[in-house]
């Protein structure tokens, strides 16, 4: 190992983890370039290659590397939550006729197909240009920019890098949801933990928003299949001796390296437009179900990237590519990043629960920064197998349970339902609160379902 | 096992068959956020044609494909390992873009060459039911080996 493995969880959450997380931390600090530390968040589980809940960073200059594997196959898969405006008794008074518009006009599962299709052309842009790009198209409002990480636009992106193959798969999906964990999801705010910021995010008590969670659908995948590949036959030529072939990487200075950091953030801008548009037909449904709501951005975080950020190691500002692999972007107050309304607060930081226990509105901190290149965790992270859960549950005893509780859940796929059940996930108070005791972020508010559409 | 009308509701179960050259079959193997696929038969044709199939029932049930359509597919990779990940991965392209899924599936191995016809049909959400879409199959748990007088093809595919 170069650098220590460091666990953020407590003891509870320590026990419940899989040995295979400290196995592939450990992996991840062998890998050269790495500084400071191999870490894993409160809800770090098994990953491929880097664990699910994985943060670690590279200096280029020292031989860093980038790796595939170290971001995901869904690239830049993130949480965007909106505020309503909404009461919980307004929203309730049309809870099924919203949950059925919302199922019948977002597109989710497999098989589903966007209403948008672009030509090769309009890929390119879409590419180049993210969530900005969809503005310009008419989907979304330009003040929605800067409450999106990179204000919309990863800068950087070369749409020459992605494969014919990944712009075939992405053809027919833009402003579709996907299948598995992904959702859209009603929920109200239950519970402030911190006043102030929670007013500064425009959070009350009782009042209802709306999460997305999604990410840059095949196009993403695709793109994480051909990388993966490059590097792993590339890896001999770059003299990398890899504990696992599953740790696929490339020098970030190497035409494999460049070429999938152009690519990745290609698959990154391809995610912001994709929830960028979901908001569009969001705003939409409201219009024509809840006229009184007005949707506005609260933010929106990504979870799988390698990004380009200065931290300070040793008292000196240094130049470094931060693989998150299931973990969001944390900076604290003040970051020359955030939009003015935020430099206050933090950066609003989303964790999705499961359907069935609620989601939280944490903020990046200070003290984050010095702890893991402000980092923080992402969500429940599965306690069980999909396998494993589906055995256990059927889909409509799921649907049926949650109905009793007043959540509504809509899905093509009631087995997709049994694997998402809320007792398949690690309990996501533990893991928000293993967050905020360590630091790498504060809690300030409880959301709990209302309605989901699964994918 | 419960099931629903269409059977696919829960987990799919373990396929075996057995052909007078030897047992063939598929299985799913635990993986925590996402699954592992195993195929194995007496050939490492039948163990690339099995973990097809068990791609398959990671998003439906393969009895519940009907060969409708023909799809010729074709790969190559410096190794078997690598080949298998290329198969599945073209099994995934093809049922994105084409919206499919396939259940049947015949595999023909040159050295590291891959040629394969497979069946399938549009994906009908009322009578599949998908439960999930496979990204990718990664390089986890990755393996093609004779074991104990068969061959295995195994590895994890995130969803």
């Amino acid at each position: 190992m170069r650098v220590p493995g460091i666990v953020f969880a407590d003891e509870p959450l320590l026990r419940e983890m899989d040995d295979k997380v400290y196995e592939q931390v450990t992996n991840v600090a062998t890998l050269p370039g790495i500084v400071a530390a191999s870490y894993a968040m409160p809800d770090a589980h098994w990953g491929y290659g880097f664990p699910i809940g994985g943060v670690a960073a590279f200096d280029a200059e020292q031989g860093g590397i980038i790796s595939a594997g170290g971001v995901g196959f869904d690239i830049s898969c993130g949480v965007r939550t909106l505020r309503t405006g909404l009461t919980l008794d307004e929203t309730l008074a049309a809870q099924q006729p919203l949950a059925d518009a919302l199922f019948m006009h977002v597109p989710a599962g497999m098989g589903s197909r966007g209403r948008i299709v672009l030509n090769e052309s309009e890929i390119d842009a879409m590419l180049a240009g993210g969530a900005q790009w969809a503005i310009e198209r008419g989907w979304g409002e330009p003040a929605d920019l800067e409450r999106i990480e990179e204000h919309g636009r990863m800068g950087g992106a070369m749409a020459s890098e992605v494969s014919a193959k990944a712009r075939e798969r992405q053809r027919a999906e833009m402003g579709t949801l996907g299948s598995g964990n992904h959702y859209v999801e009603v929920q109200v705010v239950r519970e402030i933990f911190d006043a102030r910021i929670a007013e500064g995010y425009g959070l009350r008590e009782g009042e209802v928003v709306v999460s997305v969670h999604c990410g840059s659908r095949g196009l993403g995948h695709q793109i994480g299949t051909d990388f993966l590949r490059r590097m792993a036959l590339a890896a001999g030529e770059y003299g990398l001796v890899l504990p696992d072939r599953e740790l696929a990487c490339a020098p970030i200075r190497s035409t494999v390296g460049e070429a999938y950091l152009g690519a990745m953030r290609a698959g990154i801008n391809c995610a912001l437009a994709n929830r960028q548009i979901i908001t569009h037909l969001l705003r939409e449904i409201f219009a024509r179900v809840l006229p009184q709501a007005t949707l506005h951005v609260l933010y929106d975080v990504s979870h799988n990237t390698c990004k380009l950020e200065t931290h300070e190691i040793d008292g000196r500002p240094r130049q470094l590519y931060v693989h998150r692999k299931g973990a969001t972007r944390a900076f604290g107050p003040g970051h020359a990043d955030l939009p003015t309304a935020l430099q206050p607060f933090g950066q609003p930081v989303l964790i999705g629960g499961s359907m069935g226990t609620g989601s939280y509105v944490l903020a990046g901190t200070t003290r984050g920064e010095s702890l893991a290149f402000s980092s923080s965790c992402h969500g429940a992270g599965r306690r069980m197998s999909r396998r494993q859960a589906s055995k256990r549950w059927h889909g409509r005893e799921v649907i049926d349970a949650l109905a009793r509780r007043g959540i509504v859940i809509r899905s093509h796929s009631n087995r997709g339902v049994a694997e998402e059940a809320p007792d398949a996930y690690k309990d996501v108070a533990a893991v928000v609160d293993a967050a905020h005791t360590a630091g790498l972020s504060a809690k300030v508010a409880r959301l709990t379902p209302v309605m989901c559409i699964k994918g | 096992m419960t099931r629903n009308k269409t059977g696919a509701d829960r987990v799919q179960a373990p396929a075996e068959t057995e052909s007078p050259a030897g047992k063939c079959g598929w299985e799913h193997f635990e993986h925590q956020a996402d699954i592992g696929v195993r195929g194995y038969g007496p050939t490492r044709e039948a163990a690339f044609e099995q973990a097809a199939l068990a791609l398959t029932a990671v998003l439906t049930e393969p009895a519940l494909v009907a060969a409708r359509e023909q799809v010729a597919l074709s790969c190559q990779a410096p190794d078997d390992e690598l080949l298998l990940v290329d198969w599945l991965n073209a099994l995934v392209y093809e049922m994105g873009v084409r919206r499919m899924l396939f259940g049947r599936f015949t595999v023909r191995l040159t050295d590291h060459r891959l040629d394969a016809v497979v069946w399938g049909e549009a994906v009908n959400r009322a009578v599949h039911q998908p439960a999930v879409e496979v990204k990718g199959a990664t390089y986890t748990a990755l393996r093609v080996a004779r074991e104990e007088g068969h061959w295995v093809a195994q590895c994890v595919v995130d969803v």
